[in-house]
Protein backbone atom coordinates (compact mmCIF):
# COMPACT_ATOMS: atom_id res chain seq x y z
CA UNK A 1 0.00 0.00 0.00
CA UNK A 2 1.50 3.09 -1.16
CA UNK A 3 0.45 5.29 1.82
CA UNK A 4 2.32 2.94 3.90
CA UNK A 5 5.68 3.44 2.43
CA UNK A 6 8.60 3.93 5.15
CA UNK A 7 12.22 3.93 5.30
CA UNK A 8 12.87 0.00 5.36
CA UNK A 9 11.18 -0.12 2.37
CA UNK A 10 12.84 1.96 0.41
CA UNK A 11 16.32 0.79 1.52
CA UNK A 12 14.81 -2.85 0.45
CA UNK A 13 13.37 -1.22 -2.76
CA UNK A 14 16.65 -1.56 -5.19
CA UNK A 15 19.01 -3.88 -4.73
CA UNK A 16 19.23 -7.51 -5.59
CA UNK A 17 18.61 -10.09 -2.88
CA UNK A 18 22.24 -10.52 -2.49
CA UNK A 19 21.32 -12.31 1.42
CA UNK A 20 18.47 -14.78 0.48
CA UNK A 21 20.98 -16.08 -2.59
CA UNK A 22 24.22 -16.25 -0.61
CA UNK A 23 22.07 -18.11 2.16
CA UNK A 24 20.84 -20.65 -0.62
CA UNK A 25 24.47 -21.31 -1.94
CA UNK A 26 25.73 -21.54 1.48
CA UNK A 27 23.21 -23.88 2.19
CA UNK A 28 23.44 -26.06 -0.87
CA UNK A 29 26.88 -25.85 -0.19
CA UNK A 30 27.34 -27.47 3.29
CA UNK A 31 24.48 -30.14 2.46
CA UNK A 32 26.54 -31.24 -0.34
CA UNK A 33 29.59 -31.00 1.54
CA UNK A 34 27.73 -32.98 4.77
CA UNK A 35 26.70 -36.00 2.22
CA UNK A 36 30.23 -35.84 0.57
CA UNK A 37 31.73 -36.65 3.59
CA UNK A 38 29.55 -39.11 5.19
CA UNK A 39 29.39 -41.16 2.11
CA UNK A 40 32.45 -40.18 0.00
CA UNK A 41 34.96 -40.53 2.57
CA UNK A 42 35.64 -43.12 4.92
CA UNK A 43 36.75 -41.47 7.84
CA UNK A 44 35.77 -43.14 11.68
CA UNK A 45 32.27 -43.25 12.30
CA UNK A 46 32.63 -40.56 15.37
CA UNK A 47 34.93 -38.16 13.30
CA UNK A 48 32.52 -38.14 10.40
CA UNK A 49 29.20 -37.91 13.04
CA UNK A 50 31.15 -34.70 14.69
CA UNK A 51 31.21 -33.07 11.48
CA UNK A 52 28.11 -33.66 9.95
CA UNK A 53 26.48 -32.38 12.99
CA UNK A 54 28.83 -29.28 13.06
CA UNK A 55 27.54 -28.22 9.94
CA UNK A 56 24.28 -28.81 10.29
CA UNK A 57 24.43 -26.57 13.20
CA UNK A 58 26.17 -23.85 10.66
CA UNK A 59 23.36 -24.68 8.50
CA UNK A 60 20.93 -23.42 10.67
CA UNK A 61 22.50 -20.23 12.29
CA UNK A 62 22.75 -19.48 8.30
CA UNK A 63 18.42 -20.21 8.20
CA UNK A 64 18.71 -17.79 11.45
CA UNK A 65 20.14 -15.16 10.78
CA UNK A 66 20.39 -15.18 6.68
CA UNK A 67 16.26 -15.58 6.35
CA UNK A 68 14.65 -15.36 9.57
CA UNK A 69 15.76 -11.80 10.44
CA UNK A 70 15.98 -13.20 13.90
CA UNK A 71 17.46 -9.74 14.80
CA UNK A 72 15.00 -7.24 13.83
CA UNK A 73 12.28 -5.70 15.75
CA UNK A 74 11.79 -2.86 18.22
CA UNK A 75 13.56 -4.94 21.13
CA UNK A 76 15.04 -8.19 19.36
CA UNK A 77 16.32 -9.30 22.60
CA UNK A 78 13.02 -10.83 23.64
CA UNK A 79 13.23 -13.50 20.86
CA UNK A 80 16.67 -13.48 20.70
CA UNK A 81 16.46 -15.16 24.23
CA UNK A 82 13.55 -17.55 24.05
CA UNK A 83 15.07 -19.33 20.81
CA UNK A 84 18.07 -19.32 22.12
CA UNK A 85 16.69 -21.09 25.27
CA UNK A 86 14.72 -23.35 23.03
CA UNK A 87 17.46 -24.38 21.21
CA UNK A 88 19.10 -25.18 24.78
CA UNK A 89 16.56 -27.02 25.93
CA UNK A 90 15.88 -29.11 22.68
CA UNK A 91 19.81 -29.68 22.34
CA UNK A 92 19.82 -30.68 26.73
CA UNK A 93 17.10 -32.85 26.03
CA UNK A 94 18.96 -34.91 22.84
CA UNK A 95 22.52 -34.97 23.89
CA UNK A 96 20.94 -36.08 28.08
CA UNK A 97 18.91 -38.48 26.44
CA UNK A 98 21.62 -40.63 24.54
CA UNK A 99 24.26 -39.80 27.54
CA UNK A 100 21.65 -41.64 29.67
CA UNK A 101 20.33 -44.39 27.89
CA UNK A 102 23.76 -45.16 25.73
CA UNK A 103 24.34 -48.17 28.45
CA UNK A 104 21.09 -48.94 29.38
CA UNK A 105 19.64 -50.02 26.22
CA UNK B 1 17.54 2.04 31.46
CA UNK B 2 15.74 4.07 28.53
CA UNK B 3 12.23 3.96 27.99
CA UNK B 4 10.91 0.53 26.82
CA UNK B 5 10.87 0.74 22.88
CA UNK B 6 7.46 -1.11 23.23
CA UNK B 7 6.08 2.27 23.76
CA UNK B 8 7.43 3.92 20.50
CA UNK B 9 6.73 6.97 19.59
CA UNK B 10 4.31 6.95 16.58
CA UNK B 11 6.63 8.05 14.36
CA UNK B 12 9.40 6.06 15.10
CA UNK B 13 7.31 3.10 14.95
CA UNK B 14 6.17 3.97 11.41
CA UNK B 15 10.09 3.64 10.25
CA UNK B 16 10.03 0.45 10.98
CA UNK B 17 8.87 -2.64 8.37
CA UNK B 18 4.41 -2.56 8.37
CA UNK B 19 4.56 -5.52 10.08
CA UNK B 20 6.27 -3.88 12.94
CA UNK B 21 4.31 -0.99 12.75
CA UNK B 22 1.76 -1.71 15.42
CA UNK B 23 2.23 -2.77 19.01
CA UNK B 24 0.03 -5.83 18.52
CA UNK B 25 2.18 -6.86 15.53
CA UNK B 26 5.06 -6.73 17.24
CA UNK B 27 4.32 -8.23 20.83
CA UNK B 28 2.54 -10.73 18.37
CA UNK B 29 5.78 -11.70 16.56
CA UNK B 30 8.03 -12.04 19.87
CA UNK B 31 5.11 -14.42 20.98
CA UNK B 32 5.38 -16.45 17.23
CA UNK B 33 8.96 -17.27 18.45
CA UNK B 34 8.48 -18.41 21.66
CA UNK B 35 5.77 -20.49 20.30
CA UNK B 36 8.98 -21.84 17.78
CA UNK B 37 11.17 -22.70 20.31
CA UNK B 38 8.84 -24.39 21.91
CA UNK B 39 8.65 -26.75 18.88
CA UNK B 40 12.15 -26.76 18.56
CA UNK B 41 12.16 -28.63 22.35
CA UNK B 42 8.86 -31.15 20.58
CA UNK B 43 11.68 -31.83 17.92
CA UNK B 44 14.19 -32.20 20.40
CA UNK B 45 12.11 -35.11 22.30
CA UNK B 46 11.50 -37.05 18.75
CA UNK B 47 14.84 -36.80 18.27
CA UNK B 48 16.06 -38.22 21.23
CA UNK B 49 13.93 -40.83 21.11
CA UNK B 50 14.73 -41.82 17.38
CA UNK B 51 18.43 -41.68 17.99
CA UNK B 52 17.98 -43.92 21.34
CA UNK B 53 16.39 -46.48 19.26
CA UNK B 54 17.84 -46.45 16.05
CA UNK B 55 20.09 -49.67 16.38
CA UNK B 56 16.47 -51.36 17.66
CA UNK B 57 15.49 -52.61 14.77
CA UNK B 58 14.33 -56.05 16.10
CA UNK B 59 15.84 -58.33 12.73
CA UNK B 60 14.02 -56.08 10.59
CA UNK B 61 14.96 -53.75 7.71
CA UNK B 62 18.04 -51.45 9.09
CA UNK B 63 18.23 -47.72 8.04
CA UNK B 64 21.34 -48.61 6.08
CA UNK B 65 18.75 -51.47 4.28
CA UNK B 66 16.30 -48.83 3.80
CA UNK B 67 17.29 -45.41 2.54
CA UNK B 68 18.27 -44.11 -0.66
CA UNK B 69 19.93 -41.06 -0.70
CA UNK B 70 18.21 -40.24 -4.12
CA UNK B 71 15.06 -39.43 -2.65
CA UNK B 72 16.47 -38.07 -0.19
CA UNK B 73 18.36 -35.69 -1.78
CA UNK B 74 15.58 -34.32 -3.84
CA UNK B 75 13.61 -33.63 -0.89
CA UNK B 76 16.55 -31.65 0.94
CA UNK B 77 17.12 -29.62 -2.13
CA UNK B 78 13.62 -28.76 -2.37
CA UNK B 79 13.05 -28.01 0.60
CA UNK B 80 15.99 -25.76 1.01
CA UNK B 81 14.82 -23.82 -2.37
CA UNK B 82 11.04 -23.11 -1.00
CA UNK B 83 12.90 -21.69 2.03
CA UNK B 84 14.88 -19.34 -0.41
CA UNK B 85 11.74 -18.26 -2.27
CA UNK B 86 10.11 -17.87 0.83
CA UNK B 87 12.43 -15.31 1.63
CA UNK B 88 12.06 -13.56 -1.55
CA UNK B 89 8.53 -13.46 -0.62
CA UNK B 90 9.50 -11.62 2.89
CA UNK B 91 11.71 -9.21 0.57
CA UNK B 92 8.69 -8.46 -1.89
CA UNK B 93 6.85 -8.00 1.41
CA UNK B 94 9.02 -5.33 2.74
CA UNK B 95 8.94 -3.81 -1.10
CA UNK B 96 5.15 -3.67 -0.40
CA UNK B 97 4.81 -5.37 -3.85
CA UNK B 98 1.54 -7.28 -3.77
CA UNK B 99 1.92 -9.25 -6.92
CA UNK B 100 5.66 -10.00 -5.93
CA UNK B 101 4.83 -11.30 -2.57
CA UNK B 102 1.68 -13.68 -3.77
CA UNK B 103 3.74 -14.83 -6.80
CA UNK B 104 6.90 -16.05 -4.44
CA UNK B 105 4.45 -17.47 -2.00
CA UNK B 106 2.92 -19.42 -4.39
CA UNK B 107 5.95 -20.76 -5.58
CA UNK B 108 6.86 -22.20 -2.01
CA UNK B 109 3.34 -23.76 -1.08
CA UNK B 110 4.09 -25.06 -4.97
CA UNK B 111 7.23 -26.56 -3.99
CA UNK B 112 6.06 -27.52 -0.22
CA UNK B 113 3.50 -29.86 -2.40
CA UNK B 114 6.31 -31.42 -4.03
CA UNK B 115 8.27 -31.90 -0.52
CA UNK B 116 4.95 -33.49 0.76
CA UNK B 117 4.55 -35.77 -2.16
CA UNK B 118 8.24 -37.35 -2.65
CA UNK B 119 7.96 -37.97 1.59
CA UNK B 120 4.29 -39.47 0.99
CA UNK B 121 6.00 -41.38 -1.59
CA UNK B 122 9.06 -42.60 0.34
CA UNK B 123 6.43 -43.76 3.37
CA UNK B 124 4.43 -45.88 0.84
CA UNK B 125 7.69 -47.46 -0.25
CA UNK B 126 9.03 -48.63 2.66
CA UNK B 127 5.75 -49.53 4.28
CA UNK B 128 4.48 -51.42 1.18
CA UNK B 129 7.27 -52.58 -1.12
CA UNK B 130 10.22 -52.84 1.69
CA UNK B 131 8.33 -54.50 4.53
CA UNK B 132 8.83 -51.78 6.91
CA UNK B 133 5.95 -50.47 8.37
CA UNK B 134 5.75 -48.12 11.39
CA UNK B 135 4.66 -51.08 13.46
CA UNK B 136 7.80 -53.75 12.61
CA UNK B 137 10.29 -52.15 14.94
CA UNK B 138 10.77 -49.94 17.37
CA UNK B 139 13.77 -48.03 14.80
CA UNK B 140 10.53 -47.61 12.33
CA UNK B 141 8.40 -45.90 15.56
CA UNK B 142 10.77 -43.85 15.92
CA UNK B 143 10.88 -42.71 12.55
CA UNK B 144 7.99 -42.40 11.23
CA UNK B 145 6.89 -40.44 14.21
CA UNK B 146 9.72 -38.45 13.34
CA UNK B 147 9.32 -38.04 9.75
CA UNK B 148 5.48 -37.98 9.80
CA UNK B 149 5.16 -34.86 12.99
CA UNK B 150 7.36 -33.02 10.71
CA UNK B 151 5.61 -34.05 6.94
CA UNK B 152 2.80 -32.84 8.89
CA UNK B 153 3.69 -29.68 9.96
CA UNK B 154 4.55 -29.04 6.16
CA UNK B 155 1.19 -30.32 5.11
CA UNK B 156 0.01 -27.14 7.85
CA UNK B 157 2.39 -24.76 6.63
CA UNK B 158 0.53 -24.87 2.96
CA UNK B 159 -3.15 -24.92 4.29
CA UNK B 160 -1.97 -21.80 6.18
CA UNK B 161 -0.24 -19.48 3.20
CA UNK B 162 -3.08 -21.05 1.32
CA UNK B 163 -5.26 -18.83 3.88
CA UNK B 164 -2.65 -15.81 4.02
CA UNK B 165 -3.32 -15.81 -0.07
CA UNK B 166 -6.53 -15.25 0.36
CA UNK B 167 -6.72 -12.54 2.44
CA UNK B 168 -3.54 -10.63 0.92
CA UNK B 169 -5.91 -11.51 -2.46
CA UNK B 170 -8.65 -9.64 -0.66
CA UNK B 171 -7.30 -7.37 1.65
CA UNK B 172 -4.02 -6.73 -0.15
CA UNK B 173 -0.93 -5.78 2.39
CA UNK B 174 -2.15 -4.65 5.21
CA UNK B 175 -0.04 -4.34 9.11
CA UNK B 176 -2.37 -7.00 9.94
CA UNK B 177 -1.49 -9.37 6.52
CA UNK B 178 1.85 -7.97 6.81
CA UNK B 179 2.29 -9.76 10.13
CA UNK B 180 0.69 -12.89 9.00
CA UNK B 181 3.03 -13.03 5.80
CA UNK B 182 5.78 -12.79 7.63
CA UNK B 183 5.04 -15.21 10.65
CA UNK B 184 4.16 -17.41 7.90
CA UNK B 185 7.50 -17.51 6.61
CA UNK B 186 9.06 -17.82 9.84
CA UNK B 187 7.46 -21.09 10.46
CA UNK B 188 8.16 -22.47 6.74
CA UNK B 189 12.31 -21.35 7.16
CA UNK B 190 11.84 -23.09 10.43
CA UNK B 191 10.70 -26.37 8.88
CA UNK B 192 13.65 -26.22 6.66
CA UNK B 193 15.74 -25.96 9.89
CA UNK B 194 14.44 -29.11 11.24
CA UNK B 195 14.85 -30.92 8.06
CA UNK B 196 18.38 -30.19 8.13
CA UNK B 197 19.10 -31.85 11.49
CA UNK B 198 16.28 -34.67 10.18
CA UNK B 199 18.56 -34.81 6.95
CA UNK B 200 21.88 -35.44 9.49
CA UNK B 201 20.65 -36.98 12.22
CA UNK B 202 18.78 -39.47 10.14
CA UNK B 203 19.57 -40.18 6.82
CA UNK B 204 23.41 -39.31 6.77
CA UNK B 205 23.94 -41.23 10.07
CA UNK B 206 22.02 -44.00 8.98
CA UNK B 207 23.81 -44.15 5.65
CA UNK B 208 27.41 -44.17 8.60
CA UNK B 209 26.71 -46.11 11.20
Amino acid sequence: MDENQNQMSEQVRAGFPWKQVIGLLLSLALTFIALWIAVGLSLPVHVTLTIIVGLAIFQAFIQLFMFMHVTEGTEPVHQLIGILFGIYVAFAVVGGTLWILAYAL
Amino acid sequence: MTESTLSLHEKDRSKMPLEYTTEEGDLRIVGFWIFLAAELVLFGTLFGTYLVLQSHTAGGPTAKDLFEIGPVMAETIVLLVSSFTCGLSTIELRRHNKKGLIGWLIVTILLGLVFVGLEVNEFYTYAVHEGAPISRSAFLSGFFVLLGTHGCHVSLGIIWIIGILLQLGKRGITPVTARKAFMAGLYWHFLDVVWIFIFTAVYLTGLVI
